[in-house]
């Protein structure tokens, strides 16, 4: 920062810290201190970023409750404010810097609820592709079908957690869901249209759609699920909602 | 060769702002426009809305700017700042407007951005020499990157710098002289700002560059109060156009002739025939100018 006069680096470093007094020579139209006129610079940053937090964490606000998402939320801002004006990307250090709030501690499934509320947000705004075709797929023979090489669409996201996420998500979010059961639940977040939505991945699901989404063939993301594997069901829940975009044979 | 009347409106007057009444874009808005915009005959967005890599903000935008000039309003380039301006963020400006083809890219005479971090407010500046040396390298620096001329915004102000020199009249006109740029008249900032600050906002209009103008923004603002009980306007978005700023509004079409008028609302955004009211309020402005 070369030129800065005094006064605009003493405000910069007021604007953050309520505790510093407001610089001298910021004055009223009549010359006088600047009092609380200052604040509201303060408070604009201050309740422009908390709002962006809660747009893009309503499920988390909705679980702890308004003053505790306002607190959370501003002491995640003075720690780490936008690294850039793109707004639609702030927060991804949130689910961690929960994780190491004291008082939250209570509610370890809070960051991974946070965790996923990103993901979603991330699905929203990522890149279109094509949704391929299921048909190409079942065109190929089995041997051709190991080797393939499908391309998770930019959209599609997974989430492994060990509580029940996306009960907890909906129960949160959506009038009428269920209460969510004791249990880990593995997530896709996909984006058919415009709207991402989230399904439960079943047991070895999420292995095999990192290890495509890693670049392995087929075959690896076969082995990498396991035995238990359903690899019908699973597959024929990516492929209708549109989690691959296309199709390599080796 | 078809004569000029024989050519589609649209092709025509899609790439200029009409001096008609326009709308900042908000996505609850998309149907309603599609169906039926009058009297809105182009619309705003901001910038930063639109940097993602796909999804439905970008889809709906395209679609619209098929029916309508589109105007970027940028409010992330800190262009106030003592920082040198982002490189990143000069390209993602570049990539939006280089897909869109806007009819006009605006960005504001205030700071948002410190030391990396980016502070989600457009903040004030001291007016100097100095500062406005600073100023016209910066929108040097945007217009030459993005091969166009740019308009400037007038802030809103909640207190004075006492090491200003210049008035923001002055200032804003010295900027215009030495970059070529165009100038954004927002008459609710103005009236905010010679209210906060104690001036005649009818002199600050009589000063102003009015020739520079090409747009004019509207919008609501909010009533508090500063320590010694004198009020102290905020500039919210977020109701309707408050009287004086209409007959301001007035003011400056009477001394600049018409413009491309802008119905700012950002928060509590109201239903469309809400916001459709203010447009033909601003409408029916501009059928008072003199031709």
């Amino acid at each position: 920062m070369t030129g800065a006069s005094a006064t605009e680096i003493t405000f910069r470093a007021g604007l953050m810290d309520a505790t510093r007094p407001v610089p001298d020579a910021l004055t009223d139209g009549a010359g006088r201190p600047a009092g609380r006129r200052f604040d509201v610079y303060r408070n604009n940053v201050a309740v422009s970023l908390r709002e962006a937090l809660e747009t893009g964490f309503p499920a988390v606000a909705k679980l702890i409750g308004p003053e505790n998402f306002s607190r959370a939320a501003g002491m995640y801002l003075r720690a780490a404010p936008p690294d850039s004006p793109v707004m639609m990307h702030y927060g991804t250090g949130f689910p961690a810097f929960l994780a190491g709030i004291e008082a939250l501690r209570g509610i370890g499934y809070l960051p991974c609820v946070a965790r996923l509320e990103l993901a979603l947000r991330a699905s929203y705004h990522a890149a279109d592709a094509p949704v391929l075709d299921a048909a190409r797929l079942a065109a190929l023979d089995e041997d051709s079908l190991m080797r393939a090489r499908l391309t998770v669409a930019p959209a599609t996201r997974v989430l492994r957690s060990p509580w029940p996420v996306r009960s907890i998500h909906r129960y949160a979010l959506i009038p009428g869901s269920p209460k969510p059961q004791a249990r880990a639940e593995d997530v896709v977040v996909t984006r058919p249209a415009f709207d991402p939505a989230t399904n439960l991945l079943p047991p070895g699901g999420a292995d095999f759609l990192t290890t495509l989404q890693g670049g392995g063939c087929f075959g690896d993301a076969l082995a990498a699920a396991g035995t238990a594997f359903d690899l019908s069901a699973t597959l024929s829940l990516l492929l209708q909602q549109g989690a691959f975009s296309d199709l390599t044979r080796a | 060769m078809p004569s000029i009347k024989a050519l589609p409106i649209m092709f025509d007057s899609a790439n200029t702002l009409p001096p008609a009444p326009g709308v900042g874009y908000k996505s609850q808005h998309y149907t309603a426009l599609l169906e039926d915009p009058s009297p809105v005959r182009w619309l705003e967005v901001h910038a930063e809305n639109y940097m993602g890599d796909g999804g439905r903000p970008l889809a709906q935008l395209r679609a619209l700017s098929e029916r309508f000039p589109v105007s970027v309003h940028g409010v992330g380039l800190s262009i106030g700042g003592p920082e040198r301006l982002d490189p990143d963020h000069l390209a993602r400006l570049k990539t939006l407007l280089g897909w869109l083809d806007p009819a006009s890219f605006s960005e504001h005479l205030a700071w948002s951005t410190h030391d990396s971090h980016f502070l989600n407010d457009l903040l004030p500046l001291p007016y100097t020499p100095a500062t406005l040396t600073r100023i016209c390298d910066h929108v040097d620096e945007v217009q030459e990157t993005l091969g166009q001329r740019m308009l400037l915004e007038n802030p809103s102000s909640y207190l004075a710098f006492a090491e200003s020199t210049l008035e923001e009249t002055d200032f804003l006109r010295e900027v215009t002289a030495r970059t070529g740029c165009g100038l954004l008249l927002d008459v609710n900032n103005v009236f905010v700002s010679a209210t906060n600050l104690g001036y005649s906002p009818q002199d600050y209009l009589a000063a102003f560059p009015m020739a520079a103008v090409g747009e004019i923004h509207l919008a609501g603002h909010d009533t508090d109060h500063d320590d010694h009980g004198a009020p102290l306007l905020i500039d919210s978005h977020g109701r309707e156009v408050a009287e004086p700023v209409w007959a301001l509004l007035d003011l400056a079409l009477a001394q600049g002739g018409a413009r491309p008028l802008l119905i700012e609302w950002d928060t509590d955004v109201p239903d469309w025939p809400v916001l459709a009211a203010e447009a033909r309020r601003a409408e029916a402005a501009l059928t008072r100018v003199p031709a």
